[in-house]
């Protein structure tokens, strides 16, 4: 069943045309990866699914519903959860206080999060609860932030390269930390330049280049495929 | 001792109410980014909604019953203006939104004068407070005491609603980052709503509370006003703890300085706010500002044009009609049009550094009032002719934006418009204060023009060439390598210093040279009157100029000339209404509501759809 939908979008910032008539769908309970190099509009794309930007053009479909033109707000409430790349923890709030920034009831049809479960899923944050979030290393901002996301229970999260600026340990817990989402029935899209940390977690992959959608594929095709890789993500 | 002590307790006393205010507009702006000009207001309304509930609900419980529901009344009012002023330009350009609040002051300004008429009213003593209290054997109101109990509490409530409630970690959240707030689910919309309301709310039971020590009267919104914003930048912007001690702070002082040194009382506040910018820019509790977070007069704009053949051509038909306006006008459209010549080039040369400096100015009437007072100081006592005088006033008044730019170019923003606002204060305290040189609230009288140019036609006719000749020279300043490197230095510093420009001394010559430009205009101005006051120098005299350039639009060169002539315009046709500020208000929020261009932008719109046309057919 399809979870996300989207067909023919064009954004802009200002005047400056982004995406061009990108396409994409991704079904329930997939881990599908947005690869792309730097600029190449991943952010763009996540962005205009979550309403930060507002598509000009085209129709953004979630569990069947049109969500194109929505406030953010109603399209978080809808089920889809935004982590973003610059991560944006609320550093004058200590770690409990953003996860209750991030909290909403929860859904019948989604998984359902705690603070105590994300302390399991996420055991640093727990022993960092009375921190201020600006003084937690890069490694467990990102876990912050993904906690915050997913104490609002969405269907879905949108991960804008999680593994950006990481310790390689870390970016290893980060995989097994996506695999146990993907176990407990959560929708992933993942944006990734990094295509080893796109294989250990995804199904499937699109990639796109200057605003456009080049390929999609599963993930294991990508891999028979070099000279896509070369074209479109070799740095 | 004892009287150190009794001072202290005064000095706390005072502070209260100051800090109900300051922390309201604090948590406003912190969360909304709107500096509410009308937060003076609502204190107001504070303290005359208080005095009505008071006439009607009896005794103890009564009495606080009151302040409870004033807090609630204005709360409602601060959560209508925010819906229907506010809401609808969120997305303008920040600066809009003041011009918006300050209409807001201008209605409310009115419709108190409406309900509760022009006297001053007189509050009622706190059922069982009435007394004194010996304190180390000196008197000390009861009252006084409740007032600092009073806003412990409320520090304490304040502490307690934003850091155990989800509401007020919300706030916080979103005074950091509003947009991930909304990302994660938050309706922005209705925060907005509820911290006005709450802002509101503090502003009328701060009103209320102080209604038995200070009354209820109607310039009680301007007259806290500065203090207000004195104390939340020392503070830091949307720090509750930094709007209490300051407030403290301020008060304090206040108290002891009347006792050591009594004509420091209107400049020491100022002074206080001047050294703690200097050295910490952002207040005392306060969070450094992200670039481009604030203080932009809108996006980068589109590069100035040199005028067109046609443009000239509508310049030189202006100039021309106005040169014929002694033949048609009368001796009372002379006069009426020396004004608005004279606030043409005011506003014109606030445009100057605002529009393309984007350096927002709130305290541009000090260098309209210094040069002035420059002018009418050198003939009061020196005798100087009027040529000389003219001459001096623009250096005089450029010397003073040399000093107080150097300052304030340190800054940007909120900050640094609250730093003119300050320092232009602290001029209009001296020249108010110091009676003896300045002739005090009095004024100077009989500054009169020369022989040769005695005639009102006459002098009609220098005002026109002087000042149609410095706006020229504004524009002119704008097109040259100058000028350019400020626009560069307001659309991205970061990029202007990297490329080996001096930004910050670009902006001080900037200026001090509309500083400069704004004396010219006031030296024009004292001779037309023969007379010069204070009130050129007060905020309100910012305040005008700001409108004038915000309703003529910032975006364009033309927009402060259409700006100034209909403000001063719209003056003289309203004011010969009994309540003209009301019409004016309203008439201010629907421009911005309607016009988030300005006249001129209005302007440029119509001539595009204009010309579109044209194109069609
Ligand atoms: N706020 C913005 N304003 C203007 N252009 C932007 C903005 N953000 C991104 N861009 C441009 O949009 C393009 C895509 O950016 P982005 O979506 O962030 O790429 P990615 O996430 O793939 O690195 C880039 O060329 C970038 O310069
Ligand atoms: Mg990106």
């Amino acid at each position: 069943m399809t979870m996300l939908e989207l067909a023919n979008i064009n954004t802009y910032y200002g005047s400056a045309h982004i995406l061009h008539d990108v396409s994409l769908e991704i079904g329930s309970g997939e881990v599908v990866a947005l690869l792309g190099r730097n600029g190449a509009g991943k952010s763009t794309t996540m962005k205009s699914i979550i309403g930060l930007v507002r598509p000009a053009s085209g129709s953004v479909r979630f569990s069947g519903r049109e969500i194109g033109g929505m406030p953010p707000y109603e399209i978080c409430r809808n089920g889809i959860g935004y982590v973003p790349e610059e991560r944006r923890i609320f550093s004058d709030l200590t770690v409990f206080e953003n996860l209750e920034v991030g909290r909403r009831p929860a859904r019948s049809d989604a998984p359902s999060w705690t603070v105590e479960r994300l302390c399991e899923l996420f055991p640093n944050l727990a022993e960092r609860r009375a921190n201020r979030g600006g003084q937690l290393s890069g490694g467990e901002q990102q876990m912050l932030t993904i906690a915050r996301t997913l104490m609002g229970n969405p269907k879905m999260i949108l991960l804008d390269e999680p593994s950006e600026g990481i310790a390689p340990v870390i970016v290893e817990q980060m995989a097994r930390t996506i695999q146990e989402l993907k176990r407990e029935g959560l929708t992933v899209l993942l944006s990734e330049q990094n295509l080893h940390f796109a294989k250990l977690v995804s199904d499937r992959a699109f990639i796109i280049e200057s605003g456009t959608m080049r390929y999609s594929g599963t993930m294991a095709e990508l891999s028979d495929q070099p000279d896509i890789r070369e074209k479109y993500l070799a740095m | 001792m004892g009287f150190i002590v009794a001072q202290l307790l005064t000095g706390m006393a005072n502070a209260s109410a100051l800090f109900l205010v300051a922390s309201g507009l604090s948590i406003i702006f912190g969360v909304t980014r709107v500096v509410n000009f009308a937060h003076g207001s609502f204190y107001m309304l504070g303290a005359f909604v208080a005095y009505s509930a008071m006439q009607v609900l009896p005794g103890f419980i009564g009495f606080w019953a009151s302040i409870l529901l004033a807090g609630l009344a204005v709360g409602l009012i601060g959560l209508i203006v925010e819906v229907c002023v506010l809401k609808p330009i969120y997305k303008s350009p920040e600066l809009y939104q003041l011009v918006a609040t300050f209409g807001v002051i201008l209605v409310i300004q009115d419709l108190a004068l409406l309900v509760w008429g022009p006297e001053d009213l007189i509050g009622k003593r706190a059922p069982g407070f009435e007394g004194v209290v010996m304190i180390l054997g000196e008197r000390v109101p009861a009252y006084d005491l409740v007032l600092i109990a009073f806003a412990v509490i409320v520090l304490c409530a304040l502490w307690y609603l934003f850091n155990r409630t989800r509401a007020g970690v919300l706030v916080r959240a979103a005074t950091q980052d509003r947009e991930m707030v909304s990302a994660l689910g938050v309706n922005q919309s209705i925060l907005f709503t509820a911290v006005f309301f709450l802002g509101s709310f503090l502003a009328g039971i701060g009103g209320a509370a102080q209604l038995p020590k200070g009354g209820a009267d109607l310039l009680m919104d301007f007259n806290i006003l500065a203090a207000v914003f004195v104390v939340v930048v020392i503070g830091g912007m949307g720090s509750i703890i930094g709007a209490f001690v300051a407030a403290m702070l301020i008060s304090i002082l206040q108290v002891f300085g009347v006792h050591l040194l009594p004509q420091s009382t209107l400049v020491l506040m100022f002074v206080v706010m001047a050294v703690v910018l200097v050295f910490r820019p952002w207040g005392l509790f306060g969070r450094e500002e992200q670039a481009g977070e604030h203080g932009g007069a809108g996006p980068p704009q589109e590069p100035l044009r040199e005028l067109s053949g046609r443009g000239r051509l509508v310049v030189a038909a202006v100039i021309g009609a106005l040169a014929l306006v002694p033949v048609f006008g009368g001796q009372f459209g002379t006069v009426l049009f020396a004004d608005v010549i004279i606030f043409c080039l005011f506003a014109a040369s606030l445009h100057y550094i605002l529009g393309i400096g984007g350096l927002v100015s709130f305290g541009h009437a000090a260098f309209y009032g210094g040069g002035a007072y420059t002018a009418a100081l050198l003939v009061q006592y020196a005798g100087t002719p009027m040529e000389l005088a003219l001459l001096l006033a623009p250096l005089g008044a450029g010397f003073a934006a040399m000093i107080i730019g150097w300052f304030c170019v340190r800054l940007s923003g909120v900050y640094f418009a609250m730093l003119t606002l300050a320092f232009a204060q602290v001029l209009w305290s001296i020249v108010f204060q110091w009676t003896d040189l300045t002739g005090g609230d009095d004024g100077i009288l009989g500054v009169w023009p020369s022989q040769w140019a005695s005639d009102p036609v006459v002098y009609y006719y220098l005002v026109l060439v002087l000042g149609t000749g410095g706006v020229l020279l504004l524009r002119a300043m704008a097109h040259t390598p100058f000028g350019y490197a400020l626009r560069g230095a307001r659309d991205s510093a970061l990029r202007s210093e990297a490329i080996g420009m001096n930004v910050q001394f670009i902006q001080w010559m900037s200026f001090v040279f509309a500083g400069a430009m704004a004396g010219l205009a006031g030296g024009l101005f004292v001779f037309a009157k023969g007379s010069v006051f204070p009130t050129e120098l007060e905020i309100a005299k910012s305040f005008d100029a700001l409108i004038m350039v915000f309703l003529g639009g910032v975006q364009s060169l033309s927009g402060p000339i259409a700006g100034a002539s209909v403000f001063t315009l719209l003056q003289d046709l309203l004011s010969r209404f009994e309540y003209w500020r009301l019409c004016l208000g309203l008439l201010i929020i629907a421009i911005v509501i309607l016009f988030p261009g300005g006249i001129a932008g209005a302007g440029n719109w119509m001539r595009s759809r204009f010309s579109r046309a044209e194109v069609s057919s």
